[in-house]
């Protein structure tokens, strides 16, 4: 099954994709702040301080997405033996680093407002940088380790290290009592946000899944011409 | 309308420069991701353009070099 997934086959695909993932982008991101500068209402407690959630929210959600795939494909990649996996970690690893940056940012920038200071070091908040810090060390293992074993064992175990901040992340505001507010939306019980609000919050999320691919083709498609250049080499 | 836009009741500040940070952000990733991208293919033609035509037709019997050179000169 993993012969169609071989780097050399998909290369036709992945060189093309990122112009058609772009102009996708930028229309989704259009409507996108539209709705969520424009169209979308105003909290009745926030006020207006709540559009800050059209770019928050699914940045921390991307950047958890990003870091649990990149686990589970570094996971899969020593289980397996594939090294295209750790390939496609190595490519996610960028977008889901400033996923997480402009979650923390933009909550800094939303806590001032409502919560009167830009950091506290609250539950919610102190793992989402303790994340951070974990892509941090993936991205710089994979510049500071030249041999491809070492690299693959000490960045699959920073990504199993780090994973187990992820559900800490996700339950801490349930766990304890923090400055965070509690999720409100929920796929097993029903969602406390309005549709009207939803509906821009998820117009922005598909916004920031098309961009997230787009860096990911970009980086994987560089990675692999870095690949044939060393196999030039050996010509 | 644009002053509403703009002010947002005084939260303006706040939410302006939170999709500001954003937008910049991606611009950045988008534009260092773009450099690396165009830097490693540059780098691939220049190589190919160094071999000798053995080694090139070598090369070049490999689908994904073959696309690569055909990305380059279409970019």
């Amino acid at each position: 099954m993993f012969k169609f997934f071989e780097p050399n086959k998909i290369f036709q695909i992945t060189s093309k994709a990122p112009r058609y993932v772009l102009i996708l982008f930028v229309i989704i991101l259009c409507i996108g702040l539209t709705e969520a500068l424009i169209l979308s209402p105003e909290d009745y407690k926030q006020s207006d301080a709540v559009r800050i959630m059209y770019v928050h929210v699914p940045a921390a959600w991307i950047s958890l997405g990003i870091f649990s795939s990149i686990t589970l494909l570094s996971i899969s990649g020593f289980i397996f033996k594939n090294k295209n996996f750790f390939l496609i970690s190595k490519s996610l690893a960028p977008s889901g680093f400033v996923f997480n940056i402009i979650a923390l940012v933009t909550g800094a920038i939303w806590g001032k407002p409502t919560w009167g200071t830009w950091w506290a070091w609250d539950a919610r908040i102190t793992s989402m940088l303790i994340l951070a810090l974990f892509y941090a060390m993936y991205l710089i293992s994979w510049r500071i380790f030249e041999s491809e074993e070492k690299v693959f064992k000490i960045t699959t175990f920073i990504t199993i290290l780090g994973i187990i901040n992820v559900p800490i992340i996700k339950y801490s505001v349930d766990w304890w009592n923090t400055l965070h507010q509690p999720a409100s939306i929920n796929i097993l019980s029903k969602s406390s946000i309005h549709s009207s609000m939803l509906f821009p919050l998820l117009i922005m999320t598909a916004a920031f899944a098309l961009f997230s691919l787009l860096i990911f083709l970009m980086k994987y498609n560089t990675e692999l011409i870095k690949i044939k250049n060393k196999g030039l080499d050996r010509l | 309308m644009i002053n509403e836009l703009l002010f947002m009741n005084g939260y303006g500040i706040y939410v302006l420069s939170a999709f500001s940070f954003t937008l910049l952000s991606f611009s950045a990733l988008y534009l260092i991701t773009k450099v690396q991208f165009v830097k490693e293919q540059n780098k691939f033609v220049a190589k190919f353009g160094s071999l000798n035509s053995e080694k090139a037709k070598s090369a070049k019997s490999q689908r994904i070099n073959k696309e690569i050179l055909a990305n380059a000169t279409n970019n």
